[in-house]
């Protein structure tokens, strides 16, 4: 089946990328973007150049790259581009009524008050460090981990605790971790086409983790209104909810949106940083001289807490993890819908295309980051920073108004991790090295199987 | 050599880290919900703090501008 597209002229003055491969159902280049998104994204630029389209069923995507554009992308304002739209694979996950991202006004003003605050950040840190050392408790002198299993599981304790509450974190366990994953799972660009389509099997998995959410929710909603109301000092986000009598469906939809942001990708980057600091032992060699120097005991009784130092400089894990999220951004490509005409590049973009710009084409872009494949965290110390210098084309995060909001808390649950990791334990590959590497057939990347490292308990720890 | 501190208030998503970082240059404008630069040309003492909020601060909103003397 072929389906015929009436093409605004404007859009068709874009050039269109080449296909690679081939969708059976006539639906562009979804087939390409379901099995090798990255190849699409860096073809669209080596042929089109800082502007240029693919076709998503009846969507045309307009793929802007470079900072000049990249800056007009990122800096449009709201009522002109919309998120929602463009990621249609979402709405099932966070379920009707719950809306996908707040407006920046509302950002901003949850931030004041919310779980993100700059000085709600030392009482997150504490929380972090201590789920990070349940995690490892049960570890002996030495084993093997699977590392998208232990740091999807930790990456969901931490989340759980810090956005929705301790009291919330304790009733939960691996079972809502692994149904958390399901739901990852079911973001299948097939939803450009629709996402509720019969017999997806990932949209099967989606909806069967959605129900099991729910269900553990609902139990946890039961016990605590069997255990009746507590002290206030004693209640979370949850307890909120259940007061302004909102349904398990509901609730669940809001924790999911809550938590999705957060948690894939900052698994994938805690992942991914160990990855690359197996990969370049002098790099990781660096690391643990900095941490040990660190939290160093003193001399005088006192010590340093990890849930301080992760707030402060810790230069050289974090110019390793900004070097790991610029070669594996967690999104490789952010999109929005047109919602009133815009210029890009000088395009004039109908509305109902849908826009879009990719972190991993613009990570990697030769001219703002010399020997773009190569592992170099010393991008960003001695006064290169390149992530500063490059404001609009490093943006794992994003970039302008909508530039992760989480990202401070990020990358002090990242540093708060490695400091209680790297302390206790060495690490090194079990695989071939090349052998690691993501799986790109959902929108949500995760790290493809078998992915294993070795622990070895450092003498001492 | 002297600096301008410069933020960009259409990017500012106030985190107000910079405020933890170099509080005699930083304010926050509580209407606005934005940065306030107290000091727009701080002494050159105070450029290790002033750089470190440009470097974390979690919008990429700040800069430092090197200006002649």
């Amino acid at each position: 089946m072929t389906v015929t597209h009436e093409r605004h002229p404007a859009i068709a003055d874009i050039p269109e990328v080449s296909v690679a491969v081939p969708d059976p159902d006539g639906h562009g280049h979804l087939a390409e973007l379901r099995t090798d998104p990255v190849a699409l994204l860096e073809r669209v630029h080596a042929e089109c150049g800082e502007i240029g389209r693919f076709r998503l069923a009846d969507k045309d995507v307009v793929m802007v790259t470079g900072a000049e554009v990249n800056e007009q992308f990122f800096k449009a304002p709201d009522a002109t581009l919309d998120q929602a739209a463009a990621y249609p694979f979402m709405t099932p996950i966070f379920g009707k009524g719950v809306v996908f991202d707040a407006s920046p006004e509302e950002r901003q003003q949850a931030l004041k008050n919310q779980a993100l605050r700059g000085d709600q950040m030392r009482g997150h840190a504490s929380t972090i460090e201590r789920e990070i050392n349940r995690m490892v408790a049960g570890w002996g002198e030495e084993g093997e981990i699977d590392l998208l299993d232990f740091f999807a599981e930790l990456t969901i304790y931490n989340t759980a605790a810090c956005l929705v509450g301790p009291p919330f974190r304790e009733e939960i366990d691996h079972r809502f971790a692994e149904a958390y994953h399901g739901l990852e799972r079911g973001t299948d660009a097939l939803a450009y086409v629709d996402p509720y389509l019969e017999g997806v099997e990932s949209f099967e998995i989606r909806d069967r983790s959605r129900e099991t959410l729910v269900a553990l929710v609902q139990d946890i909603i039961d016990r605590r209104r069997e255990r009746g109301t507590v002290a206030r000092e004693e209640r979370d986000l949850l307890d909120v909810l259940i007061s302004l009598d909102m349904s398990a469906d509901y609730i669940t939809g809001v924790f999911i949106s809550m938590l999705f942001a957060g948690h894939h990708t900052s698994s994938g980057t805690s992942a991914w940083t160990l990855i690359e600091l197996m990969r370049h032992p002098d790099q990781m060699a660096k690391v643990v001289t900095e941490l040990d120097e660190l939290y160093a005991d003193p001399g005088d009784g006192s010590t340093v807490e990890i849930s301080f130092q992760a707030l402060r400089s810790i230069p050289q894990l974090e110019s390793v993890i900004k070097e790991t999220l610029r070669l594996h951004p967690p999104l490789i490509i952010l999109m929005r819908q047109v919602a009133q005409e815009i210029e890009l590049a000088g395009h004039v973009i109908p509305p109902g295309t849908i826009v879009a710009s990719s972190p991993r084409v613009s990570n990697r872009l030769a001219e703002d980051f010399p020997d773009p494949e190569s592992f170099d965290p010393g991008r960003y110390l001695d006064g290169r920073q390149e992530d500063l210098q490059n404001r609009w084309t490093w943006i794992p995060f994003g970039a302008g108004k909508h530039r992760c909001v989480g990202n401070a808390f990020a990358m002090m649950q990242i540093k708060a991790i490695f400091s209680v990791l790297l302390r206790d334990f060495e690490f090194e590959l079990v695989q071939p090295s090349e052998s690691y590497r993501d799986d790109y057939s959902k929108m949500v990347i995760q790290l493809q199987r078998p992915c294993r490292a070795r622990y070895r308990r450092r003498a001492g720890a | 050599m002297s600096f301008r501190v410069v933020a960009d208030l259409d990017i500012c998503q106030g985190h107000q880290m910079c405020q933890a970082e170099a509080p005699s240059v930083f304010g926050f404008d509580e209407d606005a919900d934005v940065v306030e630069v107290l000091t727009e040309h701080p002494d050159e003492s105070l450029r290790p703090q002033v750089q470190a909020a440009v470097t974390y601060c979690p919008a990429f909103a700040l800069a430092i501008e090197e200006e002649r003397a």
